[in-house]
Formats: C-alpha cells, sequence, structure tokens
C-alpha cells in the first residue's frame, strides 16, 4: 500500500434542492484514501454515502471543492472527457448488479472493452481472465436470469475489473445477497485488493462486511470517523 | 465510437420485447396510417391510368367552346359537314374522314355491388366510332348492326352491373335494346360505356341532328395544329378542338386531385396521432431503460450512443410499421376493383394501382412520424443524469 493518494477530496461541498428545500451533504469535506487502500464507507441511510462514490467516479460533481483522483481534477473535466476517463479509471459495482439482461455473462463482462482499442481476440481473452478471477469462466455463455443473485454480482465484478481501473467503486455490493454469497462476493473483493492491488471504496450498511476492508470510514451529518482495522 | 453506438443500439433493440405490446401499438398506428394514406393515393393513381390509356394523340376530339365534358357539349349537322372537310384527316379511298360524330347519354343502371341505380353512359357512335378508338375488340358476339335497336358493352360496365349479359334485353329510357357484343378497350374508359347505331340512338331519344362531339383520327399528331387552325379561321366552327389525350388527362386531372386532396390531409392527421403515440412509447421506452442507460454512461459509454440507440428504436418500429401498412393496403387495395363518378357524371371503372412510387411515400411518411417521434426521446436518453438513471 503507497502513501501517493490515489482520491483527494479537498473542500468538497454538495447539497441537492429538494422541492423548496435545500439540504446540504457535505460541507467543504476533506479525504484522502491512499492507493492500494480498501476503505469501507459506513453511516446512516441518507447520509450522503452513495453521494460520496458518485463524485469519486465521476457521475456527479461537487458544487464546490476539488476533487482529484488517479491523478485528474476530474471536476474540471468536461461530460466527454469524462466518460473517457471513468473508462479508463473506475470499475463501478451496484448493489443490483445493472447487468444487461438480453446479454450474456461474456457479452456483459466485454463491454467496457468496447471503449478500448482492442481487437475481437483480445477482448475475448480479458473477458475469460476476468471471468475465471471470479470463478464463472463456465458460465460465459448464461444470461442473467439463468444465474443467482451473487453469480450475477461477480459477473458484475468481472465487468468492473475487466479493462484493469485503478479505482473500484462499490454500492452495497452485498446489499441483496444472503450471507453465504455476500461472504463469496467479499473475500473475490479483499483478494482483489490483495492480490491485484485494486483500491477499492465500498459502501456497505453490514459491520461484518465492513471487516473485510483495511479501514472503515463512519459517515454522518457530513463528516467521516475513522476507525482503522488490522489488516 | 461506431463500436460503442452499435454495441448500445443492438441492447437497445434487444430490450424491445419487454415493452411488447407498446411497441406494437406504435407499429399498429403507424401502419394504419400508410394503410389509410397508400388506398387514397393509389385510388388516385388507377383513376389517372384508367382515364391517362384512354386518350391517343392521333385522335382529335372537337367539343363546343366552353365545354369541358362531352355532356355539356352540342355539335350542329353543319358543324360535323365542315369538320368532315378538314385538313389532317386519314381518308379512305372514296375521300371519306375516318370520323365519328357522336351523341352521349346518361342512362339509368342497377350496380351489383351495392343494388342502387347508378348512371352509365350510352354512346351513339357513327360507322367508324371503333375505328377512331385505340385497341377495341369484340370479345363476345359482334358488332351491333347499324339501324338496329342493338347494343355492344364495355366488359367493365358487364362486371359492375347487372343484366347486360349477352343476348339480353335491356331497356333504356323509351326503347328496348339487345345485348349483342362484349368489348374491351385496353383497360381505358369506354369499357364502362354502352354503345349502340348514332341514327338509332338520335331518333329513340328525339335529339334529331344533334350531336355532342366529333371524333376524328389524324394523320399524325403533328396534323392536330393544321385542324385547330382550320377550325379557328372558321366563324361557323369556333369549336374546342383537343387531341383525346389531352381531353382524357384535363377529365383526371380533376378528381385524381381531389382523391390527393382528401387522402394527404386525412393521412397527416393520422400521423400525427401516431406520431403522439410513438413519443408515448419512446419516452416509456426511455424512462424503463435508464438503468441501462445510466449504467452503460457509469461504465464509460457517451451520450450519443444512447440518443441514436432510442432513435433507431423508434424508426424501427415506425418502418416495421410503415412496411405492414404498405403491404396490407397492397394486399386489400392492388387491383381493387372501382368505379366512381367521372367527369360526366357517368360511372368510370378502375383498379386501385400500388406503385413503387406510392409505397415509397408511405414509408417515408412512416419514417418521418419515427424520427420526430424519436427525436426528443433519444435527446432526453443522451442528456439523462447518471445518478437520477440509476436510482431506475
Ligand atoms: N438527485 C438527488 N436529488 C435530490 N436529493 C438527492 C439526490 N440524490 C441524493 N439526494 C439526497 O441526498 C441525501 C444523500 O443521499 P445518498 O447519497 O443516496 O445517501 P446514502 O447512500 O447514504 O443513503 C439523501 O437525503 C437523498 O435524499
Ligand atoms: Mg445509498
Amino acid at each position: 500500500m503507497s502513501d501517493l493518494p490515489l482520491v483527494r477530496l479537498a473542500g468538497v461541498s454538495k447539497g441537492f434542492v429538494k422541492g423548496k428545500d435545500a439540504i446540504t451533504i457535505f460541507d467543504k469535506l476533506d479525504l484522502a484514501i491512499p492507493a492500494g487502500d480498501f476503505v469501507a464507507v459506513m453511516g446512516p441511510s441518507g447520509s450522503g454515502k452513495s453521494t460520496l462514490l458518485n463524485l469519486l467516479g465521476g457521475i456527479d460533481r461537487p458544487d464546490t471543492g476539488e476533487v482529484q483522483v488517479a491523478g485528474s481534477r476530474i471536476d474540471a473535466l468536461s461530460e466527454g472527457e469524462l466518460s473517457a476517463w471513468r473508462a479508463a479509471h473506475i470499475g463501478f459495482v451496484f448493489q443490483f448488479y445493472n447487468l444487461m439482461p438480453m446479454l450474456t455473462a461474456a457479452q456483459n463482462v466485454e463491454l467496457p472493452l468496447l471503449l478500448t482499442r482492442l481487437g475481437k481476440a483480445d477482448r475475448r481473452r480479458h473477458v475469460e481472465t476476468a471471468l475465471t478471477i471470479v470463478n464463472l469462466a463456465d458460465r460465459a455463455k448464461h444470461y442473467p436470469r439463468e444465474m443467482s443473485g451473487g453469480q450475477q454480482q461477480r459477473v458484475a465484478i468481472a465487468r468492473a475489473i475487466v479493462s484493469d481501473p485503478e479505482l473500484l467503486l462499490c454500492d452495497e455490493p452485498t446489499g441483496d445477497l444472503d450471507r453465504t454469497s455476500a461472504d463469496e462476493i467479499l473475500g473475490m473483493l479483499k483478494a482483489l485488493n490483495r492480490d491485484l492491488g485494486k483500491t477499492i471504496v465500498m459502501v456497505t450498511h453490514d459491520p461484518a462486511a465492513a471487516r473485510y476492508a483495511r479501514r472503515t470510514l463512519h459517515l454522518d451529518k457530513g463528516h467521516f470517523e475513522e476507525k482503522e482495522l488490522a489488516a | 465510437m461506431l463500436r460503442q453506438v452499435l454495441a448500445v443500439t443492438r441492447i437497445n433493440l434487444a430490450s424491445i420485447p419487454q415493452r411488447f405490446w407498446l411497441s406494437l401499438s406504435t407499429v399498429v398506428a403507424v401502419g394504419l396510417v400508410v394503410m389509410v394514406l397508400l388506398s387514397f393515393l393509389s385510388m388516385a393513381a388507377g383513376f389517372r391510368r384508367t382515364l391517362a390509356s384512354s386518350g391517343a394523340d392521333d385522335v382529335a376530339i372537337a367539343l363546343r367552346a366552353g365545354a369541358r365534358a362531352e355532356v355539356n357539349s352540342v355539335i350542329g349537322r353543319d358543324q360535323v359537314r365542315l369538320l368532315e372537310d378538314a385538313p389532317g384527316l386519314v381518308r379512305d379511298a372514296q375521300g371519306k374522314p375516318v370520323s365519328s360524330a357522336e351523341l352521349y347519354l346518361v342512362v339509368d343502371g342497377i350496380k351489383r355491388s351495392s343494388q342502387t341505380k347508378a348512371n352509365l353512359p350510352l354512346r351513339g357512335i357513327g360507322e367508324q366510332g371503333a375505328a377512331v378508338r385505340q385497341g377495341i375488340r369484340i370479345t363476345g358476339g359482334r358488332m351491333f348492326a347499324p339501324g338496329s335497336n342493338e347494343v355492344v358493352v364495355g366488359k367493365s360496365l358487364l362486371r359492375e352491373f347487372e343484366g347486360f349479359e349477352l343476348g339480353r334485353t335491356v331497356r333504356l329510357a323509351s326503347g328496348n335494346w339487345t345485348v349483342v357484343g362484349i368489348f374491351e378497350a385496353d383497360g381505358s374508359v369506354f369499357e364502362s360505356e354502352i354503345w349502340a347505331d348514332l341514327p338509332v340512338v338520335q331518333s329513340l331519344f328525339n335529339r334529331n341532328n344533334v350531336f355532342q362531339t366529333m371524333r376524328m383520327r389524324l394523320t399524325g399528331p403533328d396534323a392536330l395544329t393544321q385542324l385547330v387552325a382550320y377550325n379557328d379561321g372558321d366563324p361557323r366552327l369556333k369549336l374546342e378542338v383537343k387531341s383525346e389525350k389531352d381531353y382524357f388527362a384535363d377529365q383526371s386531372s380533376e378528381t385524381s386531385d381531389l382523391i390527393q386532396k382528401l387522402g394527404w390531409p386525412l393521412a397527416i392527421a393520422m400521423a400525427l396521432g401516431a406520431l403522439a403515440g410513438a413519443l408515448n412509447t419512446m419516452y416509456s421506452s426511455v424512462a424503463s431503460r435508464s438503468v441501462e442507460i445510466a449504467t452503460l454512461r457509469a461504465i464509460g459509454f457517451g451520450g450519443f450512443p444512447a440518443f441514436v440507440g432510442t432513435l433507431v428504436e423508434s424508426l424501427l418500429l415506425a418502418a416495421i410499421g410503415g412496411v405492414l401498412g404498405a403491404l396490407f393496403a397492397w394486399l386489400i387495395f392492388d387491383g381493387f376493383s372501382a368505379s366512381t363518378l367521372g367527369a360526366s357524371f357517368t360511372q368510370v371503372v378502375f383498379s386501385f394501382r400500388l406503385t413503387p412510387g406510392l409505397i415509397g411515400q408511405g414509408i417515408a411518411l412512416a419514417l418521418v412520424v419515427g424520427l420526430i417521434g424519436g427525436l426528443l426521446p433519444a435527446i432526453r436518453a443522451a442528456r439523462m443524469p447518471i445518478v437520477q438513471g440509476l436510482q431506475g
């Protein structure tokens, strides 16, 4: 784990207007996450955990402040630049997997590679590798509806890592899974962090899930409280 | 970028079955629009063709000046004599012109389909009446004998009206007539007529020495100018002389224009309805695909592929509707025989004609509906904030 921060928030403020009310979620928030870290983010519902991930992943913008991720000031990028930046640096894992139902596992995993210059044969090789990492090489031709929730989430993880991004952003990745499947997914994330050096930020409600991370940030009323865990 | 667009379009199209009924309703709405449009246009085209094929350019027709149709025309015996001496006419060995002075009357008939009365044209023709027309062939029986109460009837008229079978006696106005022959006329308007000997018609209908038109075979299309100059130069004539082709073109343009003028506005009004349906379908498509669209955007896909995918879906649905509409129009209407009032308020029997050009117009209209109906939803798909889309 290097000391170089992969993620740096400086003075980030973010709020929403809901009807007549303006609500503030973050007020001058600072945060640094070094490359190679595995951070669990916990906190009450509505505390802004998802919003934080969205800011880090460049799918939402701060009202003020700087968001630096993987060497880019992403708050300053245009929409087009942000799309390309996400394709290169970020892998998302969602609570409900968000697979394309009409595509096979392999086709779902291939999607991020369509944004690269890789040819067909190279893409197939990368897809095979990613599916092997999540132990689903034998399910390449299956459709999401033919797989369990845990298997679908593993396909989603394969999709998130197939283009080899530095940062994985997981929003309650086990929120919809039973204990056994959840442990399988969390073990996989832990291995991705430990063996492949992926930096992971994972939002979770579940203290048992948080124990897989290197440290946990508690988000409440727009501020962090840190709790280090023995790795 | 092309790879992105293709992938997103494919995902988009593959999800259509999830919105099957809504998509089908758009297809049906667009299909109906195209069918209605094509029914009118093929009717107009069929009508125009029937009348156009009725005219030759080496036959001249003379009518009273200002009379647009035969029924409104009157020509006297002296004028007929003067025209027989005109230059530019084909003549036989005795120097007699190939011409036919004619009387055109309206009689009643009973339509087979509706069992209602409709107007039929009875034409008294001269000896050369068949010779001044294209492609007249007796297909059953024989020509009427001069001076007798005999008629020959066109085959379209026989098909659409009751009681004109070979050998039947028909009562037309005051007299009884025997059907002695059936004729064809190259699909022209004459196939909807009854023909009899001119002097017999003149006396039975009390029109002695009255004529309505004079048809003359010209030595060639160029001879028309000679004939017109002769007519214009004689104050006793001052008739309207034109080629038969021009005469029929004038007659048909009014009716076919009218049909088209009814057809397009109706189709466009319906197209607006279909457009509202298409917009609704495509907005729901974008809404139901919002998680997919946002997920792809989060992965790094641009907004443009989402735009194209949505537009292609809309165009595809409209195109399917257009093709089905054209197909049904073709199955139902192509060759469909109808009769309508011709310019002389008599029945003209004609067939609907669905040409490739008309089908092209129908499908073009469908695609316009698809394009407009897909454009705004496609823009919404491209501009949808990712975070909002992910929330479904
Ligand atoms: N697009 C939005 N528009 C308005 N309010 C929003 C939007 N996204 C999030 N919020 C609000 O911001 C707060 C934080 O949301 P979120 O980051 O999803 O919380 P968490 O993931 O911790 O439950 C919530 O009160 C939520 O209602
Ligand atoms: Mg959340």
